[in-house]
């Protein structure tokens, strides 16, 4: 398959089970929610080294958050429910709480919770308050400037993690270009986040190693380096550069989404082939074959 | 579909009707409706020598006429919703655990007295004791929604635990006299002494009030949670301006006389 003169390689994307949750997060002021989303998603490219994944999903306006005020939704990934809880009493505790004028509101209404305001509220040395609104409970917890608003449980619920798309370019610049082009086309994806730099990772990875205290390395069969070294290369002769866009989602749809639109973009913005990063299938719970995907499907949908 | 009941025999003393619930009305024809006992002052009776029946029972009943010498409609209530089109006479969903109750003209005195959860909505005035403790009783409501569109009487939320109680206009002396926790908002005037032995729990008002010698002024700050309530609020028909939503509240602590950990939240003009 080609699209706009790029080639579609016959073959999937291997995603795995995960938990997932959506943060809201509001201030007084945009540039202050942000702040806060970003240190959130911080250091949390990877479930290898991370513990979690997380990314910006949109940013809100004041009408569309709990408060009134200007807002961020993060979606934060783990491969546990235990694991999600703990990285949200982390990272909202940590990176929200901390951040001046700051709200946290559960985002997704789920059956499964786990609790973060019930556990930072110990920070309000029995100063907290907690207030009972419409069967929701909210924690206000006196800090410097006033109070930290954070709700007690937020909602969690099975998440798709590790959608993925490789792009092989000529050059670096060619292969930034496509990458930046299906990156602006992926984000904004409702329910998906894509947790890398900028959206976009070069040092891929697979899930074995030659050392034998370390179980994921460099994707060798995509280095361009490599390429006349290892035997399992894939990396076609023209190409001297390969860049990955890993996608998170709430749901499978989610990732799905992503990866059409950014397969699109990046096509149209002069990759020379289009890829997926899989293991043969026997990790993940996911599969996500190229063409189908791509088969009957509008570019942007 | 609904049940109608219209008032046609205005009761000469209070008629006690807590068989007027969704519940206790489902399933029964018009005549076993209106078989159904009340008590006239100090008489039984039969619901149908005050009421005419119309309609089935479906979750919702329509009362309709001058109810304010009926009381206790609604009282124990679990689920369902009472429409009263008139108005409604004292111990207005007392105890009640859930479901709905609105009254389009006014309500009597302890709307709500002791309630566990549901929501009422009166649209005019409401009396005194709205969603109150009973005499001697150390708690009073501890959960749900009484939402007042008009002005109500003394002692709103008198040893509320849990719940939120809402005034769209003015309310009378000691509004939440010994809170232990939940919120009272009062879009009006607070009456004196507001807050009095409160333990813990919020007291809203957007004008100023006199408070009492045993509570101090904390800070002037803009309470983000409370941008949650008035939405909410705002949601359900009360007139919540974007001033009263975004502004500075003066935040007076007390009561000192007891643990000093519940808040008068008073906005600036």
């Amino acid at each position: 398959m080609h699209i706009n003169g790029t080639e579609i390689v016959e073959t999937f994307a291997e995603a795995f089970a995960m938990w997932g949750t959506r943060v809201l997060i509001t201030a007084e002021t945009a540039d202050w929610a942000r702040a806060a989303a970003q240190s959130m998603t911080g250091f949390a490219t990877s479930i290898i080294g991370c513990k979690c994944e997380a990314g910006i999903e949109a940013e809100l306006p004041g009408p569309e958050t709990p408060d009134g005020r200007p807002g961020v939704s993060v979606l934060l990934f783990s491969t546990s429910a235990e694991g999600l809880g703990k990285r949200l009493v982390e990272r909202v505790g940590q990176c929200v709480m901390t951040c001046p004028t700051t709200a946290c509101y559960s985002g997704l209404p789920a059956e499964e919770t786990v609790i973060v305001g019930g556990q930072l509220r110990y920070f309000g040395d029995k100063y907290q308050i907690s207030k009972l609104l419409a069967g929701r409970r909210l924690w206000r917890v006196p800090v410097m400037d006033g109070e930290f608003l954070v709700d007690d449980r937020f909602g969690i619920q099975p998440a798709v993690g590790g959608g993925n798309i490789l792009i092989l370019s000529r050059d670096q610049l060619a292969g930034l270009r496509a990458a930046e082009a299906a990156v602006a086309a992926m984000r904004g994806t409702p329910g998906a986040i894509l947790p890398f730099p900028g959206g976009v990772v070069r040092s891929g990875s697979k899930p074995k190693s030659r050392y034998k205290f370390l179980f994921a390395s460099t994707n060798d069969a995509y280095c361009p380096t490599l390429r006349s070294v290892t035997p399992e290369t894939q990396v076609m002769a023209e190409a001297g550069c390969v860049l990955e866009i890993v996608i998170d989602g709430l749901d499978l749809a989610a990732v799905e989404t992503a990866m059409r639109r950014g397969i699109h973009a990046a096509a149209g913005a002069g990759a020379l082939q289009i890829s997926a990063g899989n293991y043969g299938g026997g990790l993940g719970q996911y599969r996500i074959e190229l063409y189908p995907l791509l088969e009957g499907a509008e570019a942007g949908v | 579909m609904s049940l109608d009941l219209t008032l046609y025999n205005t009761p000469a003393v209070p008629l006690e009707a807590d068989v007027l619930t969704p519940a206790r009305l489902a399933g029964l024809s018009v005549l076993e409706t209106a078989k159904l006992t009340v008590v006239h002052g100090n008489q039984a009776a039969e619901l149908g020598e005050f009421f005419r029946v119309a309609g089935t029972a479906g979750g919702e009943v329509r009362l309709t006429g001058d109810l304010s010498r009926v009381k206790l409609i609604g009282a124990g209530m679990a689920d369902g919703r009472i429409v009263v089109q008139g108005s409604a006479g004292m111990h207005l969903g007392a105890g009640m655990t859930g479901g709905e109750i609105v009254v389009e003209g006014d309500a009597g005195d302890w709307v709500g007295p002791e309630m566990t959860g549901g929501r009422i909505v009166i649209k005019g005035s409401a009396g005194h004791m709205v969603g109150s403790a009973y005499r001697g009783s150390p708690v009073g409501v501890r959960g749900g929604e009484i939402v007042v569109f008009g002005n109500a009487g003394n002692e709103i939320g008198s040893g509320m635990r849990r719940g939120l109680i809402a005034i769209g206009g003015d309310c009378g002396d000691f509004a939440g006299v010994n809170l232990l926790a939940g919120t009272i908002v009062v879009l009006g005037h607070l009456g004196w002494r507001p807050g009095a032995g409160m333990h813990r729990g919020t007291i809203v008002s957007m004008h100023p009030a006199e408070m009492l010698p045993t509570f101090t002024l904390a800070c002037t700050y803009r309470p983000v949670f409370l941008r949650l309530y008035l939405a909410h609020l705002r949601r359900l028909g009360l007139p919540i301006d974007d001033g009263q939503m975004r502004g500075a509240y003066q935040r007076w602590c007390g009561d000192a006389i007891e643990l000093k950990r519940g808040e008068v939240l008073l906005l600036l003009a």
